[in-house]
């Protein structure tokens, strides 16, 4: 990709943290990335590793207990952080938009599509007119793969399928041509062959449109099929950062090793037993000190215990946080270990 | 694994009624024939709403099957009745008819009580918080199985059984007086093992174990699931639908689209020789946790959309969204035949 010198969006040590009665708990503990224009970049985690709140920070979303209490969010240069209402709501749907898991519950049930895609354009756009919103809103489902516009956009969200339903999300998502596309989970609630119908979708749109998408999501094939670049977050840390194939090949973090190893090969010939991360993910109320993962590593050294190991760089834009690596630079070599 | 036949089912059928609407309602599972054998894994993949939960069900009987014979262990435990069987002398074996065949007889309608049965075929289900009641104990839920098939003599037994079930699943014995909120989502499941082992099964539906869970807690589950099954010669029926995981467990698998099994093969050979034209689809949509090999290949995307099963497709119901679909496939229904060793499916292309 040659237009990803521009920075489209830059994160910078942002912090979360969740007032509850029972504690702070630190759903995001200081990540930074970047990310260029067209690029995808995909977070991969488990549910309760600060993914999802990761996203709706940059969106302005969180909701009480939830504050951005450090760090830094910027887009195009601007600090996002800093925008007042107004700026926000100008930010939001124009400039960067979002797409949910569950497209029942982000679509209004008792308006009919139309009319929800028309009123996102109209927001953002106050001189335009009821039918050129209409006639846009069309064109968007017809982008999107749905046949039978006239009658659809008449429809309320239960008439459609999940996928179609999916399909409807994105074409909101994108009515008002955005930058960047924050995608929370979109196809883990959908069917294999539906799943594969809207990556196919999304990957075709983002060649069209240039737009950059932060893909977000649990299942590592989706990431292999439509990223480039990978963040690996473990209880709201980014472990392991670098370019899609450098997170396949030549993972670097004891967690990033154990989740690919962790998997039933997809061309294996005959059984091949799995090989799991022991032990259960951290609860988040009660962190351990130093490296969150170290209590289910099987490399667990004393200093990972107490200490948060820094970021080590293994390549180019691959870096990640393990004091194995940094043990390994010590010593001077910089082979790096596939596990 | 041996070769006897441990469960069979012939042409099991399952509709829901619907409300309001005259017909059979929604045709959920629909004349579907297969056997499991003592000991061996069988997988049963499909989308959503193809009817893989309600055949796991239906054959346990807790859903009443609308036709359809089920033999667990040479016991009928249902028959609608009219099946030809052949007729058996004194001593088993079938009596030779006038023209060499066998004599037949119809089946009569039979409908057992279950209790005798439930203690040797069990259920273990995908959302682990869901299926253990939140008010008792983890010992309570795990011993009131125990109770009510009285497999204890006495109380220092039960708690004896109990303690033993909670380690052999890997939780602590302490946690028998927990409850299952205190739990993260893989230990509740590990109590609902625990909970079907309590019996002392034979066969245990597992009805999407571990899509409920996370990705490195998945193949934990997987892993205790399989050391039960060498340990105690436990025979499965897992039910998943994702492929992966259900080829990496299975010795077969069975294919599923809208409430008919479609394709039953060995698991490696479905997977390196697909036959039916919806498994063909449904391997090449499961994405490859390989970035070069995702890059390399090509997919064959399904146009539309699952259709619904209260009115499902006459002849072959996968032919709406078939690339290859002819004109007898909209009029026939195509035999579930052999086409290779062990290997079945249903297709008119393939004839």
């Amino acid at each position: 990709m040659d237009n990803t010198e521009k920075k489209l969006l830059e994160v910078k040590d942002l912090r979360v943290s969740f007032f509850t009665p029972a504690g702070e708990v630190k759903a995001v503990g200081g990540i930074s990335y970047d990310l260029g224009c067209g690029e995808v970049m995909g977070i991969v985690g488990e549910s309760g590793s600060g993914k999802s709140v990761e996203a709706y920070s940059i969106m302005g979303l969180l909701q009480s207990p939830g504050k951005v209490i450090g760090g830094s969010i910027s887009f195009e240069g601007e600090d996002v952080l800093a925008y007042d209402k107004d700026q926000m709501l100008d930010f939001r749907g124009k400039k960067v938009s979002m797409i949910f898991q569950n497209p029942m519950t982000s679509l209004n049930p008792v308006y009919t599509i139309g009319n929800q895609l028309a009123e996102a354009l109209r927001t953002h756009n106050k001189g335009i007119s009821p039918a050129q919103a209409n006639g846009k809103a069309m064109e968007m489902l017809t982008l999107v793969g749905i046949n039978n516009v006239g009658k659809r956009m008449k429809q309320y969200p239960h008439e459609f399928s999940g996928g179609m339903r999916q399909r409807v999300m994105i074409a909101m998502g994108l009515i008002c041509s955005p930058k960047l596309l924050i995608a929370d989970e979109p196809t883990t609630a959908l069917d294999v062959t539906i799943q594969a119908q809207i990556l196919e979708l999304m990957k075709e749109l983002q060649k069209k449109t240039g737009m950059g998408i932060i893909f977000i999501t649990h299942n590592l094939g989706v990431v292999a099929e439509i990223c480039d670049k990978v963040s690996v977050m473990y209880a709201g840390k980014i472990i392991e950062q670098g370019k899609v194939d450098d997170i396949f090949y030549k993972p670097g973090h004891p967690y990033t090793i154990g989740l690919l190893r962790s998997m039933p090969r997809v061309d294996a010939e005959a059984y091949e037993r799995l090989i799991p991360i022991d032990g259960t993910p951290v609860d988040m109320l009660n962190p351990p000190d130093g490296c969150p993962f170290a209590p289910r590593c099987e490399h667990c050294m004393q200093i990972c215990l107490t200490k948060m190991p820094p970021y080590i760089a293994l390549g180019e834009d691959h870096r990640s946080a393990c004091w194995l690596r940094v043990q390994e630079k010590l010593n001077g070599g910089e082979g790096q270990n596939n596990g | 694994m041996d070769e006897r036949v441990l469960l069979q089912v012939q042409n099991l059928r399952k509709y829901f009624p619907v409300k309001g609407v005259k017909g059979p309602g929604v045709q959920a599972v629909q004349d579907v024939s297969l056997e499991i054998k003592k000991g061996e894994t069988l997988g049963l993949v499909g989308e959503s709403g193809c009817g893989k939960t309600t055949l796991g069900r239906t054959i346990l009987r807790l859903y009443e099957p609308t036709a359809g014979r089920i033999i667990y262990d040479g016991k009928t435990i249902y028959d609608s009745g009219g099946f030809e069987l052949p007729a058996p002398d004194k001593d088993g074996k079938s009596l030779p008819g006038q023209d060499g065949k066998p004599q037949v007889h119809k089946s009569k309608k039979t409908a057992p009580d279950m209790l005798p049965f439930r203690r040797k075929m069990q259920i273990i289900f995908q959302d682990p918080s869901a299926s253990l009641d939140p008010r008792m104990t983890v010992g309570e839920i795990i011993g009131e199985a125990v109770d009510i098939h009285k497999l204890a003599s006495s109380k220092t037994e039960r708690t004896e059984i109990i303690k033993s079930l909670l380690s052999s699943v890997g939780l602590n014995t302490e946690h028998a007086n927990r409850f299952p909120h205190e739990f993260s989502g893989g230990q509740q499941q590990r109590v609902g093992v625990a909970r079907a082992l309590a019996v002392k099964p034979e066969f245990i539906v597992c009805d999407e174990p571990i899509s409920a869970l996370d990705v490195s807690i998945q193949s934990q589950i997987v892993n205790m699931l399989e050391d039960m099954q060498n340990a105690l010669g436990l025979t499965y029926l897992f039910i998943a639908h994702d492929l992966s995981v259900v080829r990496h467990i299975s010795n077969r698998i069975g294919v599923m689209y809208l409430g008919s099994l479609v394709e039953l093969a060995e698991s490696y050979e479905l997977n390196k020789h697909p036959l039916h034209p919806y498994t063909k689809t449904l391997l090449s949509a499961i994405p490859v946790p390989d970035p070069e090999k995702s890059r390399a290949r090509s997919r064959i995307v399904l146009e539309g959309d699952i259709p619904s099963p209260m009115n499902p497709p006459a002849g072959c119901r996968f032919h709406t969204r078939c690339p290859y679909a002819k004109p007898i496939c909209s009029e026939q229904t195509p035999e579930f035949k052999e086409y290779n060793k062990g290997h079945r499916a249903a297709c008119h292309i393939l004839n």
